[in-house]
C-alpha cells in the first residue's frame, strides 16, 4: 500500500502553483463520462459536489440529513480566516501559514498548510460572489475581527452565524447543479461501506434511511466529506447525527487513520446539567475577551457567586498565566478548568463548572460610557446600567442563548462554563492531493487529518472545508481521473458490489438479531465516559491502558447484549445509531492506542508524563515529530506507520503563555 | 434558577409510514427535570419505549442548538412550542409544570407529507431553491470581494433575511400552509445584493412557480409565520416578494 505524501518539490511558496501548472487535465468530453461520489454535504462536500458538477463531471451526493442544507458546518459561529490583509495590519499568506503551523503545535504538514493559506483569499471572493452576507463597514467594504492565536484581523464573519451563511452559499451552488442535472442528490442516505475493485475505490453501499433498503452506487472516485468524530465522547458540541462511520469503513478497507488522538476541547461551553444531557452547546471564544474566569478559593463553596467576596475568588488563569491571563489558547484554558474542578473547587450543582464573570467588564464599559457622556460624578449603579448596554451590543445573542438553556441571566450572575469536545484534528490520512492510502478514495474537510496539526486555530475549520472543496479537489482529482478515462462505468452487478452489499446486510442482520437488553444509547454513554475520563483533556499511560481493556469489554458486551427495536426494511433510527456506535467503539480503542504511543504533550493532546515542572505541556520534537498513520490489520490490531514531519520554514519552538 | 421535577402526560402523533393512517397515543413520563431540553425529555421517553419493547418515536433533530432547522414539532398547537423565536431543540422543560398534558404533532401541510411519526418530508423547500434560490457563479469566477462595496444597510437587511433556517415552522403554523415567508426570505436576500441583480426577475418568477407547484397555499396576511419563526424573519420580506413578483411579471419579455 502506498504511503507517500506526494509533496511537490520546489520552494514552499511555489509548490501549489507549480503543481497546478503541471497537473494532468481531463477534457470536457471525458468529464461527462466520469462519475464521482461525494459523501457528506457540509462545507467540504457541498463545495466539492457543486464545483465538480460545474466542471462537467457526473456527481452523486449523499447526506444522512433530510437536506444538504443541514450539515453541521451550519453551527459554526465565529468566522472564517483569510489572508486578505484588508485591514492593512501586516497580514500575508506567509503569516496565516506560520500562525497555523505554530497554532497546530508543529504537528501539521507544512506544504498543505501553505496551500491552505494561499487559497484562503479566493474563498472569500467566491462566497461574496454567491451572495453570502458577510458583515460590512459603513463604507460598504468587508469587516474583519480578530480571533485567538493571531495578532492580525483576518477573520470574516456574518454575526454569530458564519457557518450557516457559508453553508447556505455552498448549498445554493449545489442546488443549482442539481437543477441543471449535473448532481444527483441522495438525502436521508447513509454510506455503510466503500466498494473496492482492483484495489481502487469504485463505489459505495448506502442505506436509504426512509425505506431501509440498501443501494449500490458506482463512482470512478469516492470523496468522503463526512466531518469529525467528536461524538465518540458521547457529549460534544457536534450534532447528534455526526459520526465516524463512513471514515471508519474506509479505514477498515485500507485507508490509514491519521493522528486519531488529536481532539480539540473547547474551554467555553455550557456545562452538563444532568445524566440525561444529550449534547453540549458552545459559547463563542470571543467571550473571553471580556469575561474573567474564576472559582472560589474555598473547596466545596456552596454560596451563590454574588455572595462570594472578591478576596475569596481565585482568578486562576490570571494567577497562572499573567502574560495572557484569560486569553490563553483553548487547550491551556481547558486544562486549567479541569485542574480546578478535579481539585474540588468547581461550582454549580455538578461541581464541574467554573465562572465566567462579566461584572468587571460591565463596570469598565459603563465608566467609559460615562466618560464619553461627560459624566464625572456618576454612580456605580449608572455605570452598570450603561455597561450592560455595551455588553449586550457585543454579546447579546450569546447571552440570550445562555439564558435560554440555563434559565439564568448572565448580566446579573456569572456564566457557568466547562470545556467540551468540539473538533477532531485527526482523521483519514491523506496525501497532498487529499487522496487516502486507497486509490480513488479521497477525504476532505474535518474528515481528513491534514492541516491543523495537534490544535486548530479558531476560524480555520470553515477555511479548510471550503479550500478542500472549492479550490483543491477540482485540481487534484483530475490528476487521478486523467488516467481513468478509458474505464467505463462498472455495473453494480459486479461481484465486488454484490459481496460488499452482502457483508453490509449480514452486519445489519447480526445487529438486529442480538436482541439483548441494553439500549444503543446506554452503550454510547458508557463509551463516552471512558473516553472523556481516560482519553480526554489529560491522558496517562495507565489510564489509556485501562481504557483499551474497558473498550474491548464494552465492545463484547455491545455485540452480545444490545437491544435494537424495529425492523430492517423500514425507517429505523435506532438501527442507524447502533451501526454508528459500533464504529465509535472501535475508533475509541484506536484513539487510546494512538494517545498511548504519543508520549509527549502537544496541542490538545496532554500526556501527564510529559509536562514541565510547573505543569505545562512539554512537546518532544526529537521523538514525536511525525504523523501517526494507523493501518487496520484486523480486530483490535493496527500497525503504526510514521510520516516524518520536516519543517523547512517554520522552526519549532516551545509555546509559553506565562 | 430553581430546579424542579415533573410528571407529564404526552399525547403524541404516531404514524408508521406515509401509507398508513396515524393516531394520537398517550404516554406518561416521570421525574422530568426542569433543566432538560424538550428533546431530551423525548430521549427519556424513547429509552422507556425501547426497554418496554415498543417502537420509539421518530422525530427529526440534529444540531440541538437552534441552527440546522431539522427539528420540527408542533407542541400544544404551536410550531416549536410555547417560547417565541425558538426552535424545538432549544425549548426547555421549565416551560412546563408538574401534571401538564403536552400534545405533540408533526408539521401539518399537504406539501410536507409525514414520513413517520413526527418526521415530515420537506424536500419541497430544496426544490424551490433549485428553481432559482442562488446566484449563478461557478467556482473560480469571482472578482476580489472588496471590489463590490455594498451599503451596510442593504447588507444587514440581506443578512437578516438570510438567517432563515428552512425549518418550515412558517408553513406549519399558517392556516393556508403558505411557504411565502420561506420563499420571500431568499428572494429578499438576493434582491438586496448587487450580486443578485442579473437573475433578479427570473429568480422570483421561477421560485414562486415552483412554490405553487408544490401545493403550498396562498398568503392571506395573518402574520402567524412571523410570530412562530425561530429566527424572527419579518413579514416585510413577503411584501418585498410581492413587489418583486409584480415588477418581474410586468417587465418580463415572455
Amino acid at each position: 500500500m502506498s504511503f507517500d505524501s506526494k509533496i511537490p518539490a520546489g520552494e514552499m511558496n511555489e509548490k501549489w502553483n507549480d503543481y497546478k501548472g503541471h497537473v494532468k487535465l481531463v477534457n470536457p468530453a471525458n468529464k461527462r463520462k466520469l462519475e464521482i461520489i461525494v459523501v457528506g454535504t457540509g462545507l467540504a462536500g457541498a463545495s466539492a459536489a457543486a464545483s465538480l458538477g460545474e466542471m462537467g463531471y457526473k456527481v452523486k451526493a449523499f447526506c444522512f440529513q433530510d437536506s444538504p442544507r443541514r450539515a453541521h458546518s451550519i453551527a459554526a459561529q465565529g468566522g472564517i480566516n483569510a489572508a486578505k490583509n484588508y485591514q492593512n495590519d501586516g497580514d500575508s499568506v506567509f503569516r496565516l501559514f506560520y500562525d497555523t503551523v505554530k497554532g497546530g503545535d508543529y504537528r501539521a504538514r507544512e506544504a498543505n498548510v501553505h496551500r491552505l493559506a494561499e487559497v484562503s483569499s479566493a474563498i472569500i471572493d467566491q462566497c461574496v460572489a454567491q451572495g453570502v452576507p458577510f458583515a460590512r463597514e459603513y463604507g460598504g467594504l468587508l469587516s474583519n475581527r480578530s480571533f485567538g492565536g493571531t495578532q492580525v484581523q483576518r477573520t470574516f464573519y456574518a454575526a454569530g452565524q458564519t457557518g450557516q451563511q457559508l453553508l447556505l452559499g455552498a448549498y445554493s451552488a449545489l442546488e443549482r447543479q442539481i437543477a441543471l442535472g449535473n448532481v444527483t442528490m441522495y438525502a436521508r442516505h447513509e454510506m455503510l461501506d466503500v466498494v473496492l475493485i482492483d484495489d481502487k475505490a469504485r463505489g459505495i453501499i448506502a442505506r436509504n434511511l426512509v425505506t431501509g433498503e440498501l443501494e449500490k452506487h458506482f463512482g470512478h472516485a469516492v470523496l468522503l466529506c463526512t466531518g469529525g468524530y467528536g461524538n465518540v465522547f458521547y457529549l460534544s458540541t457536534n450534532a447528534m447525527g455526526s459520526n465516524v462511520t463512513a471514515a471508519w469503513k474506509a479505514h477498515k478497507k485500507g485507508a490509514f487513520f491519521g493522528n486519531p488522538c488529536f481532539t480539540q476541547i473547547h474551554p467555553t461551553c455550557i456545562p452538563v446539567s444532568g445524566e440525561y444531557q444529550s449534547k453540549l452547546t458552545l459559547m463563542s471564544e470571543s467571550l473571553r475577551n471580556d469575561g474573567r474566569i474564576w472559582v472560589p478559593k474555598k473547596k466545596d463553596d456552596n454560596r451563590k457567586a454574588i455572595d462570594i467576596p472578591e478576596e475569596e475568588r481565585d482568578y486562576y488563569l490570571e494567577r497562572r498565566y499573567p502574560a495572557f491571563g484569560n486569553l490563553v489558547p483553548r487547550d491551556v484554558a481547558s486544562r486549567a478548568a479541569k485542574e480546578r474542578c478535579d481539585e474540588g473547587y468547581g461550582v454549580g450543582t455538578t461541581k464541574l463548572a467554573v465562572y465566567l464573570d462579566f461584572k468587571d467588564a460591565i463596570v469598565r464599559y459603563g465608566k467609559t460610557e460615562q466618560g464619553k457622556q461627560g459624566i464625572t460624578n456618576g454612580s456605580v449603579e449608572d455605570a452598570i446600567k450603561l455597561g450592560k448596554a455595551v455588553v449586550e451590543e457585543k454579546y447579546g445573542n450569546l447571552f440570550e442563548m445562555y439564558d435560554k438553556i440555563t434559565g439564568e441571566n448572565p448580566y446579573e450572575m456569572p456564566m457557568r462554563i466547562y470545556p467540551a469536545v468540539h473538533y477532531t484534528m485527526g482523521g483519514l490520512w491523506v496525501d497532498y492531493e487529499l487522496q487516502t492510502t486507497v486509490k480513488g478514495l479521497y477525504a476532505m474537510g474535518e474528515a481528513n487529518f491534514s492541516d491543523h496539526g495537534a490544535n486548530r486555530l479558531g476560524a480555520s475549520a470553515l477555511m479548510q472545508g471550503l479550500a478542500d472543496g472549492y479550490f483543491v479537489i477540482p485540481y487534484t482529482l483530475g490528476n487521478y481521473l486523467a488516467d481513468d478515462i478509458s474505464t467505463a462505468s462498472i455495473p453494480t452487478t459486479h461481484p465486488a458490489f454484490e459481496a460488499t452489499e452482502k457483508a453490509v446486510r449480514e452486519r445489519i442482520n447480526t445487529l438486529m438479531n442480538i436482541k439483548g437488553t441494553k439500549t444503543v444509547e446506554s452503550f454510547h454513554k458508557r463509551l463516552g465516559k471512558i473516553m472523556w475520563e481516560k482519553c480526554g483533556m489529560a491522558r496517562n499511560a495507565k489510564g489509556l491502558q485501562e481504557a483499551i481493556v474497558e473498550i474491548q469489554e464494552l465492545k463484547k458486551e455491545f455485540w452480545s447484549d444490545v437491544k435494537i427495536p424495529g425492523e430492517i426494511n423500514s425507517m429505523n433510527p435506532e438501527l442507524d445509531k447502533a451501526g454508528r456506535v459500533a464504529d465509535f467503539i472501535e475508533l475509541g480503542e484506536l484513539m487510546c492506542k494512538d494517545a498511548l504511543d504519543r508520549n509527549e504533550s502537544c496541542g490538545g493532546h496532554f500526556r501527564e508524563e510529559s509536562q514541565t515542572d510547573d505543569g505545562e505541556a512539554k512537546r518532544d520534537d526529537v521523538n514525536f515529530s511525525y504523523v501517526s498513520a494507523w493501518e487496520f490489520k484486523g480486530e483490535s490490531n493496527w500497525q503504526l506507520n510514521k510520516e516524518p514531519l520536516n519543517f523547512e520554514i517554520v522552526k519549532p519552538s516551545q509555546r509559553s503563555y506565562k | 434558577m430553581e430546579h424542579y421535577n415533573m410528571n407529564l402526560t404526552l399525547k403524541v402523533w404516531r404514524q408508521k409510514n406515509n401509507q398508513s393512517a396515524g393516531s394520537m397515543e398517550s404516554y406518561q413520563v416521570k421525574d422530568i427535570s426542569s433543566e432538560m431540553s424538550f428533546l431530551e425529555m423525548f430521549d427519556v421517553l424513547n429509552e422507556q419505549l425501547i426497554v418496554a419493547g415498543d417502537d420509539p418515536i421518530a422525530f427529526d433533530h440534529d444540531c440541538r442548538e437552534g441552527i440546522c432547522g431539522q427539528c420540527s414539532m408542533h407542541i400544544n398547537g404551536r410550531a416549536h412550542g410555547p417560547w417565541t423565536n425558538n426552535t424545538t431543540c432549544q425549548l426547555h422543560m421549565r416551560a412546563f409544570k408538574d401534571g401538564d398534558t403536552i400534545v405533540v404533532e408533526p408539521w401539518r401541510s399537504k406539501a410536507f407529507p409525514v414520513i413517520k411519526d413526527l418526521m415530515v418530508d420537506r424536500s419541497a423547500f430544496d426544490r424551490i431553491i433549485q428553481a432559482g434560490g442562488y446566484i449563478s457563479v461557478n467556482t473560480g469566477n469571482a472578482v476580489d470581494a472588496n471590489s463590490l462595496p455594498i451599503d451596510k444597510k442593504d447588507a444587514d437587511n440581506a443578512f437578516m433575511a438570510a438567517a432563515c433556517i428552512g425549518c418550515g415552522a412558517c408553513v406549519a403554523t399558517c392556516k393556508n400552509s403558505s411557504a411565502m415567508l420561506f420563499v420571500s426570505a431568499k428572494v429578499a436576500q438576493l434582491a438586496q445584493l448587487p450580486q443578485g441583480q442579473p437573475e433578479r426577475e427570473s429568480r422570483v418568477l421561477n421560485m414562486v412557480a415552483q412554490m405553487d407547484k408544490e401545493n403550498f397555499g396562498n398568503c392571506t396576511n395573518t402574520y402567524a409565520c412571523e410570530v412562530e419563526c425561530p429566527k424572527g424573519i419579518s413579514v416585510s420580506n413577503i411584501a418585498r416578494l410581492n413587489r418583486e413578483f409584480l415588477t418581474a411579471g410586468l417587465s418580463t419579455e415572455e
